[in-house]
């Protein structure tokens, strides 16, 4: 065996990569390793994208510190690791006289959180203010922290960092059993790839959090059911959405939210419902119909037709109490260093907010070992700063022309819809995480996601990846093994 | 490779319609002409319809689309069209300037006194169609799927289900069936067939593929790569009828369920659109909402015989080239008047130099600064002083009026250009 790392962290979502930039900071040895061929393709790359203000979680829980804790890093945190943010703030949507109620629930909620600036509004400010919205509406809760981001270009920002500060990371490689020594202390880890040992072991696996710690012994009752949000993605040209629309919530979710992501589509969802299989990302029939009901009711006259796509993401929906006393409450986060074994930092449940919750949850991470006595020491030179990569679409018409001056790839638009060029697929594929898949090069980069659906853009981007990587294009994948685009060449009959 | 910065009638996409278009205004007295392509040749789309049935309208040849189209750019390099491959037009705006990119020279930023739109159409994809299911590889529009064996020589899949009875589907299923392959269906949800009856016969009868109308698919199956789609007759309201449905095991999905026009630089141009057809709004020339700004072929409506797009872009570049052809007489006849000296602005801005030869014209202008004391107020064309009138004295708050007279008809026709100063006497 190799020399151990102090700590590995098994899954590369935004909790797992926040956990692994926080420790990059001090002087450790780390690893960070993902089933997936890329990082990120799990619930942090399909979500809603909101960075919660916080009045949603009930008082008293981890959800609510965490998250209310999390919201005002996110500014410097866009800033330090150059991912799109915008505090744009949210409404939560009363239609009618009877949901108007539930808005004061939800103020009062939002204060004992410690949310700042939330008011009410009536319900012709909220016409001014969103002119698209149902004429019925009643009045409106209004949440100025309210923040949107790109989930999945926060996730790979946060991991390039924590690269750049010299954390190993590893792709398609899945955690199997955890190695523990004679005195009930991890001391390593099986996966797909072969045995790491290390000292410290966190796990960050999402969905599958319940599995991992199960291993470890940890927590037996505790138990993850996979809840389904399926979204809708409308075409940019056909309507302008200017907010964040929540309606009031219900028991299980926050219900359908209509906006406009940070790419300028407006964005219907999600639905929430319990599914038994943790790898089922399909969308349903039965969903986008619930989705259009939804939207409907907020904003009357979107035209769904105008659909240019549809997903889901599952929520990690988990059965652990609040251990706050006198708070009843059975799905909050874990986030605890447990007796036995010693050696395991346990992360579990972290649905929503998580993504708004992860730069805390990281933070608390740190705190969890330094008062478990580990002796973090602070790395001299550690960079906070994750440099940006040009967005030709982004660049003012001089600035594309210097850009193209430097290197010609980027006068080659390969995604029309969106206008990717070849020199940003080249330089996602050459990134400190590099960029192998189809996939990988569309969440980074945008392309294929305008109407045409890749139509255009596909062959030439296997032709890239192909080239790029000196592999035959037979090799290229959409997102991993066993996903390939083509079979063979034409013209040889099948042997 | 672009020579000039203003051209007579620049062409964006080199498809059937704009290879006719710039044929066309290159024959009707057009200067220059300019294609722009954003592929590696001319061509467009027929470049991967290596099938034949191409011409037989109008050629009354049967071509492949290959050969069809070499016809035309053997004659547009003839005739003398230039032209700019691998070169993107990212705006256009409703003055007619262009601005491209492409690997060589960069950014190009070009002026036109006629545009013809002839980028062709894009194909509908999976979520205009709301097809539920998972999300593998395995689900291609048939185009792309035709793009891979017809262009790049690869085969996308072994075992083909084809939604949607559209040309170029029935085609790839002939063509993916040459190639070994097993096209299990094409299902249509339409009572109909929305293709051609003549590619049903040669395409799908011939080789026994069957297609079932009034079928669709439900949903798609398989985390990574398809492994079923599950299909599903529907009733006359294309509700799904319950216990139809039916799981067909294959690793592709083909999608060929219509085409829309492209005009995303259309919308940018301010060319206004019907949402009928999806294309501009065009009178019988071609000519768009946006004066100067014509377009032909698929990009106004889907056409299903490349015929009628030739002639459309034969009709069109005609039409752009007569344009072109008023806009630079119109150059040529109206003079630019340009404040000089103390001058903040003179109206009108251009003087149509016939209108002299009738009458007087009137010019009324401002000046930067005041001068107490007596000026000229002086037209010059050049160096040369054609009229000039003298003030006591000016001031910004008060305008100045002056007359070009009828009589300096001779020396203002050979001017380009004509400046009005105010300068001490
Ligand atoms: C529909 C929906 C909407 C949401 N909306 C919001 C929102 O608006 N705002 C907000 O703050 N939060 C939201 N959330 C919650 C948020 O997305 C999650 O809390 C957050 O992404 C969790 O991050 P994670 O890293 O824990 O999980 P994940 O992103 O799922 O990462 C876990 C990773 O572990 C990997 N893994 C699993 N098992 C193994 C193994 N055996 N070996 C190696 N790797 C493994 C997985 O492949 C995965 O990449 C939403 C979630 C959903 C599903
Ligand atoms: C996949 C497919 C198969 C078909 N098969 C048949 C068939 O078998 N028989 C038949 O009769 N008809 C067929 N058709 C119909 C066919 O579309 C027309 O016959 C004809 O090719 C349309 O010509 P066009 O010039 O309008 O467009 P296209 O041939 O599509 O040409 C448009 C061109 O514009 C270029 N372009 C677009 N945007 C830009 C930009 N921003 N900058 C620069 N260049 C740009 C494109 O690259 C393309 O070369 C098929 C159509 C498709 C889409």
């Amino acid at each position: 065996m190799n020399d151990p790392y102090d700590v590995i962290i098994i899954g590369a979502g935004v909790v797992g990569c926040m956990v692994a930039r926080a420790l990059s900071r001090y002087q450790l040895r780390i690893l960070l390793f993902e089933k997936e061929a890329d990082i990120g393709m799990g619930a942090s790359s399909a979500n809603t994208a909101i960075v919660h203000a916080g009045y949603d979680p009930l008082p008293g829980t981890l959800k609510a510190r965490m998250n209310v804790a999390a919201n005002p890093m996110w500014d410097n945190l866009s800033g330090e690791l150059n991912f799109p943010f915008e505090r744009r703030g949210d409404y939560v949507v009363a239609i009618g006289p009877f949901e108007l109620l539930k808005l004061d629930r939800l103020l009062d909620q939002g204060r004992r959180n410690g949310v700042p600036g939330m008011h009410l509004i009536t319900g012709e400010e909220m016409r001014h203010r969103e002119p698209n919205i149902n004429p019925a509406v009643s009045g409106a809760l209004w949440a100025p922290t309210g923040g949107l981001c790109d989930p999945f270009m926060v996730t790979v920002a946060t991991a390039e960092n924590a690269v750049q500060n010299g954390v190993q990371v590893l792709t398609s490689t899945a955690f199997m059993d955890f190695i523990l020594d004679d005195h009930a202390r991890i001391i390593g880890v099986k996966t797909t790839r072969g045995d790491f040992p290390c000292r410290w072991a966190v796990n960050a696996a999402g969905l599958y959090s319940d599995d991992v710690m199960h291993r470890a012994g940890v927590r037996p009752e505790f138990s993850i059911t996979p809840r389904r949000g399926e979204y809708m993605v409308l075409d940019k040209a056909e309507i302008t959405i200017n907010n964040v629309l929540f309606p009031v919530p219900s028991e299980v979710s926050k219900g359908i939210l209509v906006t406009a992501s940070l790419h300028g589509n407006p964005l219907c969802g999600p639905t929430a419902n319990d599914i038994p299989d943790k790898d089922d990302r399909a969308t349903t029939s039965e969903g986008l119909e619930e989705i259009r009901q939804g939207a409907l009711k907020m904003i009357p006259s979107l035209n769904l037709r105008h659909l240019i796509a549809m997903f889901s993401g599952l929520r990690a929906n988990g059965n652990a109490p609040c251990e706050t006393p006198g708070v009843e409450y059975n799905h909050d986060f874990i986030i605890e260093i447990p007796a036995s074994p010693r050696g395991l930092v346990n992360l579990g449940g972290i649905e929503s907010p998580g993504l708004t919750a992860s730069p805390a949850i990281a933070q608390r991470v740190v705190e969890l070992l330094k008062d478990a006595g580990e002796p973090l020491r602070e790395k001299p030179g550690w960079d906070p700063i994750r440099p940006p990569r040009p967005r030709f679409c982004h660049l003012s018409r001089e600035e594309q022309a210097l850009l193209i001056a430097r290197d010609p790839r980027y006068a080659r638009v390969i995604c029309r819809c969106e206008l990717v060029t070849e020199g940003e697929i080249v330089a996602e594929i050459n990134a400190p995480i590099p960029a192998r898949t189809y996939d990988a090069i569309k969440r980074r980069t945008w392309l294929g996601t305008g109407r045409c659906l890749g139509g255009f853009d596909m062959p030439r981007v296997v032709e890239i990846l192909a080239r790029e990587q000196g592999i035959s294009p037979l090799e290229v994948t959409k997102k991993g093994e066993g996903s390939g685009f083509l079979v063979r060449k034409t013209k040889l009959v099948e042997g | 490779m672009a020579r000039k910065s203003k051209y007579d009638v620049v062409v964006i996409g080199s498809g059937p319609g704009g290879l006719a278009a710039a044929i066309s205004a290159k024959k009707n007295g057009a200067e220059d002409v300019l294609i722009i392509e954003r592929d590696l040749e001319l061509g467009g789309i027929l470049q991967q319809c290596i099938h034949n049935g191409f011409g037989l309208e109008v050629l009354k040849k049967d071509l492949p689309g290959p050969a069809y189209a070499q016809l035309y750019i053997n004659e547009a390099l003839a005739l003398g069209v230039e032209t700019l491959l691998d070169t993107m037009v990212l705006d256009v705006s409703p003055r007619r300037r262009i601005y491209a990119t492409n690997k060589r020279d960069g950014v190009l930023d070009l002026e036109a006194h006629a545009i013809v739109l002839a980028m062709g159409c894009r194909e509908r994809t999976r979520a205009q169609v709301r097809l539920p299911g998972t999300r593998p590889a395995g689900v291609y529009t048939a185009g792309t799927a035709q793009r891979w064996v017809n262009v790049e020589g690869y085969m996308p899949g072994k075992r083909f289900v084809i939604l949607g009875s559209g040309d170029i589907g029935m085609i790839m299923a002939r063509r993916l069936t040459f190639e070994g392959a097993k096209v299990e269906r094409v299902l249509e949800v339409m009572p109909f067939l929305t293709g051609l009856m003549r590619n049903y016969v040669q395409c799908l009868m011939d080789y026994d593929i069957p297609l079932q109308l009034r079928h669709t698919v439900k949903r798609i199956l398989g985390k990574d790569r398809v492994e079923a789609v599950e299909s599903v007759q529907v009733d006359e309201h294309w509700n799904p009828i319950a216990g139809t449905e039916e799981i067909i095991p294959c690793d592709t999905l083909l999608l060929s369920v219509g085409l829309i026009p492209e005009n995303e630089l259309s919308r940018k141009a301010g060319v206004s659109l019907d949402p009928i057809t999806g294309g501009p709004f065009v009178n019988n020339e071609f000519q768009t909402s946006v004066p100067g700004i014509f377009s032909a072929g698929n990009v106004v409506h889907v056409y299903d015989l490349v015929d009628w797009v030739t002639e459309a872009g034969l009709l069109a570049g005609k039409s752009a080239a007569a344009f072109a052809q008023r806009e630079r007489e119109s150059e040529i006849r109206h003079l630019p008047l340009l404040p000089g000296e103390n001058v903040r602005y003179v109206i009108p801005h251009r003087v149509d130099k016939e209108s002299l030869a009738t009458g007087d014209v009137r010019l009324q202008m401002r000046v930067k600064q005041p001068i107490e004391a007596p000026v000229w107020v002086e037209v010059r064309s050049g160096e040369k002083l054609i009229t000039r009138k003298g003030e006591p004295y000016v001031r910004p708050g008060e305008m100045v009026t002056l007359v070009l007279p009828s009589k300096v008809y001779d020396e203002v026709r050979q001017a380009r250009e004509l400046s009005l100063a105010v300068v001490g006497r």
